[in-house]
């Protein structure tokens, strides 16, 4: 059976739940995500450990670079310092690993119950996976942050509102991560085993993104092919705002761009994985 | 005859693996994929600067080379260790302590991840590159064989030990994840970029500094900036079998320890 048909018969009775349903779906799932993470509360203090430990070691690493010389692409110590721990704060508010849920579902065939709910699926994950960001900022982001200020030479912004475009820079980090992450699991749909693909990207997008070292450290080449890519929006863009190194505005513009792109990108792929997907059995 | 069980185990494994050439070839790459990440990063940082620590390029390279071998060999060996949070979770353990065999060879020979080769054929590259340029005397060429052995015996008791942790918390998987992949990165970078405090735990609790730091002095016949003396440079195998030592007694405490999760 063709499961485009389904999928039209759930639009229609969307269309007519939707008029009964005042509230829509998307907030309440926000709040489910950030509920689900707060519940492993142990794991959270535990990733808390690696954090700091991968902060000390490449703070160290890049201290001892500036020592060497100067600052290096207009990174000082203090910059150079809170970059790493920013950076591990927000590798688990982007999450950049750890998100194989979608393909499995894929996989298993399971995704016929998501498509068939009365949601949006994508809306509906992007809403769980701002809810576990939420959570992340709390748990993992501030923790390592507040450790290497304590420890560290550390530049905090100078002017108040950097707080609020370093929010929003995070967020839209948040759903470009998403967009990635999103494509990379439905290529479960042709590949049926979307974990290669998972682990390419889980290997090479730290670096590409701006997590392992600063893209101002890489060669000129490559800083201006990365700059048409999506990757700095994760790490090197909300870490510059916080910073306040550059243009925050054209960096919110550059994210929200392939925030957008990727979201469209994904919608489009999501149609034609699904048309592929057979079910079988009554 | 326990010997040939696990032999038996370990090919099987291994022929499931190859039994899907493709997915296998793709697993590998992004293991090689991985462990080049940090390589680039190196030579990244040494668009900016000539010495690192102190250390040149080519010295750190060779630093990086030791330590990605000895660390893909470790996790080809010992990695399946990572999997004892889940079988002490699920109470999986039980069975494995039940059966005539030992419970940690069993644990270990029960996945036998081989596209992890992909980490060490990384490492054996770097390493031979970085190698070219070394004076070679009969120490030299034994201290080249036996250090990235010897290193990947001492990083495997670290993670066996530090993987026990689970026998005491819930949820010990990324604190033993810590010290792991925290290894493999901090072996990589000579000691010396690291401050005083890190640098005595690395020699002394946790003795990352002879996976490859003191090998590579060994090769490349450098004084150690630290002062240490020179015989400490030879002595990776010496501190890899008392590793083994604290980890026999460690993995012995924990599983006595051990009483299950319940019914």
């Amino acid at each position: 059976m063709r499961f485009a048909a389904i999928i039209a018969a759930v639009n229609r009775l969307r269309g007519a739940v939707a008029s009964y349903d005042v509230l829509s779906p998307y907030p309440q799932l926000v709040r489910a995500g950030f509920q689900r993470f707060s519940t492993y509360r142990q794991a959270a203090l535990a990733g808390l450990a690696t954090n700091t430990v991968f902060g000390f070691l490449r703070a160290s690493v890049l201290v001892a670079v500036l020592a060497q010389r100067g600052p290096v692409g207009g990174y000082d110590i203090a910059a150079a310092v809170t970059y790493v721990w920013l950076g591990q704060g927000l590798l688990n508010v982007v999450n950049l690993w750890s998100d194989r849920e979608l393909a499995g579902r894929v996989r298993t065939g399971d995704i016929v119950i998501d498509l068939g709910r009365p949601w949006d699926l994508q809306t509906a994950l992007l809403a769980t996976d701002f809810g576990r960001a939420g959570y992340a900022v709390l748990m993992r982001l501030v923790p390592p942050v507040a450790f290497g200020a304590l420890f560290f030479p550390f530049r905090w912004p100078e002017r108040p509102v950097t707080w609020v475009l370093f929010a929003v820079a995070m967020a839209l980090g948040t759903a470009v991560s998403f967009g990635i992450r999103f494509l990379l699991n439905l290529s479960a749909f042709w590949l049926l085993d979307a974990r290669g693909v998972l682990a390419v990207w889980g290997t090479v997008g730290g670096l590409l993104s701006g997590l392992i070292l600063p893209l101002a450290w890489f060669p000129a080449w490559a800083q201006a092919v990365l700059a048409w890519t999506p990757f700095p929006a994760l790490f090197q863009m909300p870490i510059d705002v916080f910073l306040e190194r550059g243009d925050p505005l054209a960096v919110l513009a550059h994210q929200l761009f392939w925030a957008a792109a990727l979201f469209a990108l994904g919608r489009v792929t999501l149609a034609r994985g699904s048309r592929r997907l057979v079910v079988q059995g009554g | 005859m326990g010997k040939s069980v696990y032999a038996r185990i370990v090919a099987s494994r291994i022929r499931s693996q190859l039994a899907y050439p493709v997915s296998f070839a793709l697993d590998v790459f992004s293991q090689l994929l991985g462990q080049s990440m940090e390589l680039l990063a190196i030579l990244v940082i040494f668009t900016q600067v000539t010495s690192l620590g102190g250390f040149s390029a080519g010295e750190v390279v060779l630093i990086y080379g030791l330590a990605a071998t000895a660390f893909g060999l470790a996790d080809l060996a010992v990695g399946q260790v990572e999997a004892l949070p889940d079988y002490i979770r699920t109470g999986e353990l039980d069975v494995l302590l039940l059966r005539p065999l030992g419970a940690l060879a069993q644990l270990l020979s029960a996945d036998v991840q081989l596209r992890r080769v992909g980490r060490v054929a990384v490492g054996l590259v770097t390493l031979a590159w970085a190698l070219r340029d070394v004076e070679w005397t009969p120490l030299r060429v034994v201290v080249a064989v036996v250090a990235p052995l010897a290193g990947a015996v001492l990083l495997s008791a670290i993670w066996i030990a530090a993987n026990c942790v689970s026998f005491w918390l819930v949820d010990g998987r990324e604190v033993a994840n810590s010290v792991t992949y925290g290894s493999d990165f901090a072996t990589s970078y000579p000691i010396t970029v690291y401050g005083p405090w890190l640098r005595r735990i690395m020699c002394f609790v946790v003795p990352g500094a002879f996976v490859a730091y003191f090998p590579a002095l060994a090769l490349t016949g450098r004084p150690d900036p630290l002062g240490f003396p020179d015989a400490v440079r030879y002595c990776s195998p010496l501190v890899a079998a008392a590793m083994v030592g604290v980890a026999a007694l460690v993995w012995r405490t924990g599983v006595r320890r051990y009483q299950g999760t319940g019914s």
